[in-house]
C-alpha cells in the first residue's frame, strides 16, 4: 500500500515537473490568450469601511468581467511580505498585473519586482511613479480632494457653531491637501468655518481615533470628517455623540442613521476595469493616471438623514463645478504662516502639480504639522 | 495656556482615564493574579485580542452584550489554561508560552473575526452620573461603564484577598517559595492552573470592553499592544491591585493628552503628547529602578526575578 503515500517532497517534485512540462508546451501561454488573471494586495482586511473597502468593491466589478479572474490577498504588511505575494502571485497564479494597494507596497518591494519580472505589469495605488522607474511600473490615483471639497460644501451649510472637525492620521501631502479642500468647500458656503484638525499619528489605532472624535466634539465641533484607514469608530463615535459626519473612502452611510450627511469615495473600479479593457485591447498602458470627478475616479457617498436640502443642493452644484473644471483653489488663499498661497483673482488648477506636494495648511485650519 | 483650556484638558484627562482605562485595569489584574502565583503569563494580549473578537461576536449573535462580555471570560479561561497546563510540564518556560500564545491568539482572533468587522453588535450600555450639568462634555466623561466599577471593585477585592484570606495565603506562598508551598502540602501545579485560569477570564473580559464598549466596535488593530502595556503596568504597580488600578487610570489619563491638547489648539509636537504614556513609565521605572535591590513585592518564584 505503501505505492499509494505521496511525500511532500515528491508531490512537489511531480507538480514542478508538470509545470515544466506544460511550459514547454506553451500551455500557459494559450491560458493567459483565453482570460487575464489579475493580482491584489491589500494592507488590511477587505472589509474595514474604508480604504481596503473602497479596493475590494473594485476588484468585484472586476471579477465580473468576461475572461478576467481576480486573486486576491489581504493583510499584508508593507514588508518583505508584499513581496512575496506578488511573486506567488505572478508564478503559481500566472497573474499578468498586480495592483499593489498600498503607500509601503512601492519602494523597494514593487520597484524590486517589476525590474525582476519585466513581462508584469505592476500598478501602485498612489502617486509615486517617476520617468526613472521600471517602465511596467506605475501610479494610479484619485483625486480624492475633490470630493473632500463637495463634503466640505455640505457641511459648511449643516453646522451651526462653524467649528468643523477633522480626524486625520499622518502629516503627509494627500491628507492635508484633504483637509485643505474640505475647509475651502466650507467656506465656499459659509465664509465664517473653521476646521479643527487632530492627527493621531497612525493610520489605523481605534482607541485614540474615539478620543480625538470626543476631543473635536467637546471643542464644540458639529460636523466631524476624517482621513484614517477605517473610518468606522470615527463615524459611530461622532453619531453616539449626536454631532453629524461625512465619511471617507467608503461608505459609511449605515453606521449613522441620523447624522450622516455624505462622504468622499474612490471609485478604484472605474480604474480597474480600464485597465483590464486596455489589456484585452493589447494596448499599452499608461505609467501614470489619475483624475477626480472628470473621469469619474472619485465620488460622494449618497446623502444620509443629516443632509439638509439646502446642503444637498450646493454639494451637487458644487460637484458639477468641479467636474467641468472650476479650480477648487481659487484666490485670496493664504496659508497657516500667513504668506500668500494664491493670490486675489488667481487661481490653481485642481492637477496643479504644486498640490501634489501640499506641506502646509491654510489659514482657517485649526492645528499645526509638526 | 488659559484657564477654560487647562479645565478642558484636564476633563479629557479625566474623561480618558475612565474610558481609556478598563482593558489595562482588568489585563494587569489578571495579570497580577497569575504572577502572585509565581508564573508570568504574556500571552495575555492574544487573551484580550481574542476576547475583543468573541465578545463581540457572541453579543451580535445573541443580541446581549453581557452574554457577549461573559463568553469572553470563558474563552479566556481556556486561554489561560492551556497556559497553565502547558507550563507545568518540565522545562516549559512560561515566557516562550505566552509569546506562543499572544501570537496564536491574535492569529486566531483575525481570522475568526472576518466575519464580524462589517457587523454591528449591541453595545455596553454606560450608566450616566452626569445628569446634573448641562456640558455636553462633562456629561460624557461621566458616561460611566459598568465594567470600569466591577474592575474598580475587583481590584479592592483582590487586594483585601491577597492579604486576610487563607486562599489568597496559598497564591502568595505558591509565588515567593514552591518548597515552602509543597512542604505545607499545596498543589503547586493546580494553583498556578487556577490563578493563571482566572487571570484569563479577566484579560478576557478586558476585551470584550474594547470591543462593546470604547471604542466599541471589532477591527484588528483594536489592542494595538495594550495587552502587553498592561503586563509591564503590573511591575509598575509592584505587584499590589490597588496599584494595578491607579497604573491604569494613569495610563488612561495619559493616552487623552494628546488628542485633549491638540483639540485646545496646542498643537505643536502631538508625537511628543501621544508618546506620553510610555514615556511616563520609562520614567517612572527608572526613578524606581535601583541596583542594589530587586523590585520590592515581586514575587520570589517568577523567572524573571529568580
Amino acid at each position: 500500500m505503501n505505492d499509494f503515500k505521496i511525500s511532500r517532497r515528491n508531490f512537489v517534485k511531480s507538480t514542478a515537473a508538470g509545470a515544466a512540462g506544460l511550459a514547454t508546451l506553451g500551455l500557459p501561454t494559450m491560458a493567459s490568450a483565453a482570460g487575464l488573471t489579475i493580482g491584489i494586495v491589500y494592507v488590511g482586511p477587505r472589509d474595514d469601511f474604508g480604504w481596503n473597502q473602497a479596493h475590494a468593491e473594485a476588484a468585484k466589478v472586476l471579477g465580473t468581467l468576461p475572461d478576467v479572474t481576480v486573486v486576491e490577498e489581504e493583510s499584508v504588511p508593507e514588508t518583505i511580505a508584499v513581496s512575496k505575494s506578488m511573486e506567488s502571485m505572478i508564478n503559481l497564479d500566472d497573474a499578468k498585473m498586480i495592483f499593489a494597494t498600498s503607500f509601503g507596497y512601492y519602494k523597494p518591494f514593487v520597484l524590486d519586482l517589476a525590474a525582476k519580472k519585466p513581462d508584469v505589469q505592476f500598478r501602485h495605488a498612489a502617486p509615486l511613479w517617476t520617468d526613472a522607474d521600471p517602465k511596467n511600473a506605475g501610479s494610479y490615483f484619485g483625486y480624492l480632494d475633490q470630493a473632500h471639497y463637495v463634503d466640505g460644501v455640505a457641511a459648511g451649510l449643516s453646522t451651526t457653531t462653524n467649528k468643523l472637525g477633522f480626524v486625520a492620521a499622518k502629516p503627509i501631502g494627500t491628507v492635508l491637501r484633504n483637509i485643505n479642500s474640505f475647509l475651502l468647500g466650507a467656506k465656499k458656503v459659509n465664509p465664517d468655518a473653521t476646521v479643527q484638525v487632530i492627527f493621531t499619528g497612525e493610520w489605523s489605532l481605534p482607541v485614540r481615533e474615539a478620543e480625538a472624535t470626543n476631543a473635536l466634539v467637546n471643542a464644540d465641533c458639529d460636523v466631524i470628517t476624517c482621513h484614517v484607514d477605517s473610518p468606522k469608530v470615527v463615524i459611530e463615535t461622532a453619531e453616539g455623540r449626536g454631532v453629524k459626519t461625512c465619511g471617507h473612502n467608503a461608505s459609511q452611510a449605515p453606521l449613522a442613521p441620523k447624522g450622516f450627511i455624505t462622504g468622499a469615495e474612490y471609485k478604484w473600479s472605474t480604474i480597474y476595469t480600464g485597465y483590464a479593457a486596455d489589456l484585452a485591447a493589447g494596448k499599452p498602458l499608461p505609467n501614470f493616471i489619475g483624475a477626480g470627478f472628470d473621469k469619474d475616479f472619485v465620488q460622494n457617498t449618497g446623502y444620509g438623514a443629516g443632509a439638509s436640502p439646502a446642503a444637498i443642493a450646493a454639494a451637487d452644484a458644487a460637484r458639477a463645478e468641479v467636474k467641468a473644471g472650476k479650480p477648487i483653489f481659487a484666490g485670496p488663499i493664504m496659508k497657516q504662516d500667513g504668506s500668500v498661497l494664491v493670490g486675489a483673482g488667481k487661481s490653481l488648477d485642481n492637477y496643479d502639480p504644486m498640490l501634489d506636494q501640499t506641506d502646509f495648511l491654510i489659514e482657517g485650519v485649526v492645528g499645526s504639522i509638526t | 495656556m488659559d484657564d477654560g483650556s487647562l479645565a478642558t484638558v484636564l476633563l479629557a484627562m479625566f474623561a480618558g482615564a475612565i474610558r481609556v482605562s478598563t482593558p489595562f485595569l482588568f489585563v494587569s489584574l489578571g495579570e497580577c493574579l497569575t504572577e502572585k502565583s509565581g508564573r508570568i503569563n504574556l500571552g495575555l494580549e492574544g487573551t484580550l485580542v481574542f476576547g475583543a473578537m468573541s465578545g463581540y461576536a457572541l453579543s451580535f449573535h445573541t443580541g446581549s452584550p453581557w452574554i457577549g462580555v461573559l463568553g469572553a471570560g470563558v474563552v479566556g479561561v481556556l486561554f489561560g489554561a492551556i497556559h497553565g497546563y502547558l507550563c507545568k510540564l518540565p522545562k516549559v518556560n512560561d515566557i516562550a508560552i505566552g509569546i506562543a500564545l499572544m501570537l496564536f491568539g491574535t492569529g486566531a482572533a483575525f481570522f475568526f473575526g472576518k466575519a464580524y468587522i462589517q457587523p454591528q453588535a449591541a453595545r455596553l450600555p454606560s450608566i450616566s452620573f452626569g445628569g446634573w450639568s448641562d456640558d455636553s462634555a462633562v456629561q460624557q466623561a461621566l458616561e460611566i461603564n459598568p465594567l470600569f466599577i466591577i474592575g474598580f471593585f475587583l481590584a479592592v477585592a483582590m487586594w483585601w484577598a491577597f492579604k486576610n484570606t487563607r486562599w489568597g495565603l496559598i497564591v502568595r506562598t505558591t509565588g515567593d517559595s514552591t518548597a515552602a508551598a509543597v512542604a505545607l502540602g499545596i498543589n503547586v501545579d493546580r494553583v498556578r492552573l487556577i490563578a493563571t485560569s482566572v487571570g484569563g477570564f479577566f484579560a478576557g473580559v478586558g476585551g470584550s470592553f474594547l470591543s462593546l464598549s470604547y471604542p466599541g466596535s471589532w477591527s484588528e488593530g483594536l489592542s494595538s499592544g495594550q495587552g502587553l502595556m498592561a503586563v509591564a503596568l503590573v511591575i509598575f504597580a509592584r505587584w499590589n491591585p490597588l496599584a494595578c488600578f491607579e497604573a491604569a487610570i494613569l495610563f488612561g489619563a495619559a493616552g487623552a493628552l494628546g488628542p485633549a491638547l491638540q483639540s485646545v489648539g496646542i498643537s505643536q509636537g502631538y508625537h511628543f503628547f501621544n508618546a506620553a504614556p510610555y514615556i511616563m513609565t520609562l520614567g517612572i521605572l527608572i526613578v524606581a529602578v535601583s541596583p542594589k535591590r530587586s523590585l520590592k513585592g515581586a514575587p520570589a518564584e517568577l523567572s524573571i526575578t529568580k
